[in-house]
């Protein structure tokens, strides 16, 4: 049978707990990883990662069994106990705060290193799969390991949602939770546990070295997609959750292949789409929308150089040439004929013989930015005191700005005035 | 000590000392963090040149692999900058993604390409007396990573001392640095190339992991120890030489990870600068303290 099928279809129950084991995970850590992004702290769930390695070996050494309660509190106790250190150099001596964090995660991963490879040569049968840790194994999840994992999961998703109002508060202003009352110490006290909590059983999808992935790759993400807290952390959630799925899958099809890389893989994948195609956020709506104001400004400004060109000898729907307008405003040759040809194609200028006249449009169009270059000229000497010959170049980038409410408002602060500083006549239609 | 143990400690305390030098310079710019991304990052790099040279010959590796390296440092700077998105995750998408990209590469081609996953993270620097360069004549010139690491150590000494007035206005005084009209970002991406071509020089050797704890570890510890930047640099060097030497011994000793064992030292040897260090040590500032108030 097609293994896509096979595995979709969740009909063999190893496969459904695989499936529902690699979702919990991926997406719990997606949740809390969303907080520790609000509290720019993305790289402290790196050196957990890092630093429960040693204490799931400890676990090991004492209990002599792959028993996941004695792992998970090993895992707890050095993963909490590397925050404890980072805090303390990052406190008392000169060390800053990422130096504290590279070397915490480096040295403790060292001793786990040390512990797995002690272990794995003693000989003790129980160790085999304990390297499994570093990058993860989704296949392994089944039976009681997932129960244990599954309950953590749930713990950990049950808390976010109950504390989910004083979570967000600590993230954007402490100062105000702490002046409310609230036990910030505590509060701060839960989210790293939880965090830690999320590592520990994270690691088993996607392993130590890549745990810090799945913390902050959804929540970067989901960040591109909306503003809005509730929203991003169900996204976060989403976007986790497809690639813990897509991880068990890969591990059903190819079980050698480790899961941790998969995840990573997919997840990086969609954090990529967002960044460049998020509306609004993304790279290229960004680009575009600037290209667009861009195209506003020149636009306006070679509209603007055409009424100029009208004022002199009051006729503004005379047909100019290219020298005329680029008597006004000065460019390249090539981009004033893009200009134009642009401007012709919206309406706002003829094109007869090799000469260029405003529309009605054009004229009404150039007028109004005239208008308004000329009421902010006026504002900033009159309202701000600014010398006139200092108005010009603020006024040039404004008037493509104002909004007609913003004019209406200007016009009456001004009450309608009849001229600028530079005694040039503003035009009201 | 036999001569296998002279060869390893000798490969480690090499790489100990460039990344010592280095990483000065990368904890006084903020950028430890960057540094461990480009000690992950490096890794796909190292299996394409493989894939596509056929060999392990390190100078194609270097080449390659050492591009990675600026292609991270420019990914970073583009997801912070361009896309808007905050530095630390900016940091820690890029390297994940890079990370396993490679880890998967290797599985995939695990046939093809002689690195396995343990491997990358932890080296296998025991290794280091077998493999050993033969001339055609049958002249057997020694162990090949020692000539490796110790050109690369060789160019980091060179980079230092060329561009020293460079690297330390660009760490120190960025602002005064450009307005003298060096451009910080050739040199940041100097310095990045740099992290990237030694990491990529220890990968056989020491693994990803302990090139980190290289970086910054005796760094680290040698801040605490002076505020003399100089005296910074040559004391990082001798603790890196210092922790490898030992860490050599214990692993000997619990017959474990040698770089773990390094790794595990660095730390240690970091506690106790924290605690005694004669300026800044805890244990002196309280007991000055204590003096003081009387």
């Amino acid at each position: 049978m097609n293994p896509l099928i096979q595995f979709f279809s969740f009909q063999d129950p190893n496969i459904r707990f695989v499936a529902i084991g690699a979702v919990l995970l991926t997406a719990s850590s997606a949740i809390v990883g969303s907080f520790t992004f609000l509290n720019k702290k993305s790289l402290i769930g790196d050196a957990i990662a890092h630093a429960v390695l040693p204490g799931i070996c400890l676990g090991f050494l004492l209990s002599g069994t792959k028993n996941p309660v004695f792992l998970i509190s090993g895992a707890f106790v050095t993963g909490w106990l590397s925050l404890v250190a980072v805090e303390f150099i990052v406190s008392r001596t000169r060390i800053k705060e990422d130096t504290a964090i590279g070397l915490v995660l480096s040295v403790f991963f060292g001793i786990g290193i040390l512990m797995l490879t002690v272990i794995q040569k003693s000989g003790n049968a129980a160790q085999s799969g304990l390297d499994n840790f570093l990058f993860g194994k989704a296949a392994a999840l089944v039976g009681e390991d997932l129960m244990v994992f599954g309950t953590v999961a749930v713990i950990l998703l049950v808390t976010v949602y109950l504390l989910f109002k004083e979570f967000t508060l600590l993230a954007f202003d402490k100062d105000y939770a702490r002046a409310i009352g609230l036990p910030v110490r505590w509060i701060s006290v839960t989210l790293t546990s939880l965090i830690v909590l999320a590592v520990v059983i994270g690691i088993q999808a996607v392993g130590v070295v890549l745990m810090a992935a799945i913390l902050i790759t959804p929540a970067a993400a989901a960040r591109f997609w909306t503003d809005r807290i509730r929203v991003m952390i169900m996204l976060a959630c989403i976007f986790g959750a497809v690639s813990g799925l897509s991880g068990a899958y890969i591990s059903f099809v190819a079980p050698a292949m480790p899961t941790g890389p998969w995840i990573v893989i997919v997840i990086s994948t969609i954090a990529f789409v967002s960044f460049f195609f998020a509306p609004r956020r993304g790279v290229v709506s960004r680009f575009i929308r600037q290209r667009t104001i861009r195209r506003t400004i020149h636009n306006e400004n070679i509209l603007k150089a055409l009424y100029h060109l009208g004022e002199n000898d009051k006729n503004f729907l005379a047909p100019r040439t290219p020298d005329e307008i680029l008597s006004k405003r000065s460019l390249d040759r090539d981009h004033l004929n893009r200009v134009l040809y642009r401007l012709k194609r919206q309406g706002y200028v003829e094109l007869s013989k090799s000469r260029w006249q405003l529309t009605d449009n054009g004229k009404t169009r150039a007028q109004r930015v005239v208008k308004i270059h000329r009421l902010w000229e006026l504002y900033l000497t009159t309202q701000l005191n600014i010398a006139p010959d200092h108005v010009h170049d603020d006024a040039d980038t404004i008037e493509h700005l104002l909004t007609p409410e913003l004019e209406a408002e200007l016009e009456k602060v001004l009450d309608y005035p009849r001229e600028d500083p530079h005694r040039a006549e503003i035009p009201y239609p | 000590m036999t001569l296998n143990d002279i060869q390893i400690i000798t490969t480690a305390a090499l790489v100990a000392t460039s990344c010592a030098l280095l990483g000065c310079f990368l904890i006084l710019r903020k950028m430890a963090m960057v540094g461990d991304a480009i000690s992950h990052a490096v890794l796909p790099g190292i299996v394409i040149a493989f894939l596509v040279s056929g060999s392990r010959d390190s100078v194609t590796m270097l080449g390659g692999a050492g591009l990675i390296g600026i292609l991270t440092t420019f990914l970073i700077e583009f997801f912070h900058k361009k896309a808007r998105l905050q530095t630390d995750a900016s940091i820690g998408v890029t390297f994940t993604w890079l990370f396993a990209v490679g880890v998967v590469l290797i599985s995939l081609f695990a046939g093809k390409v002689d690195l396995d996953q343990d491997c990358v993270l932890y080296g296998e620097i025991a290794y280091v007396p077998l493999d050993l360069i033969i001339l055609p004549e049958g002249m057997i010139l020694g162990p090949k990573a020692i000539y490796v690491t110790g050109a690369i150590l060789a160019v980091i000494l060179l980079f230092i001392t060329l561009g020293y007035k460079e690297l330390f206005l660009t760490t120190f005084d960025p602002a005064f640095a450009t307005a003298l009209g060096i451009s910080t970002s050739l040199w940041h991406y100097l310095l990045m190339g740099a992290v990237s071509a030694t990491t990529v020089a220890s990968f056989e050797s020491v693994g990803a992991i302990l090139v980190v704890a290289l970086l910054i570890g005796p760094a680290a510890t040698a801040y605490l120890l002076t505020d003399n930047f100089k005296v910074m640099l040559v004391l990082a060097a001798g603790v890196g030489v210092m922790a490898s030497t030992i860490g050599y011994y214990i692993a000997y000793w619990l017959d474990g990870s040698i770089a773990g064992a390094i790794a595990m030292v660095t730390g240690i040897l970091f506690a106790l600068a924290v605690f005694f260090a004669p300026a800044h040590g805890l244990v002196f500032r309280k007991t000055r303290a204590i003096a003081e108030s009387r």
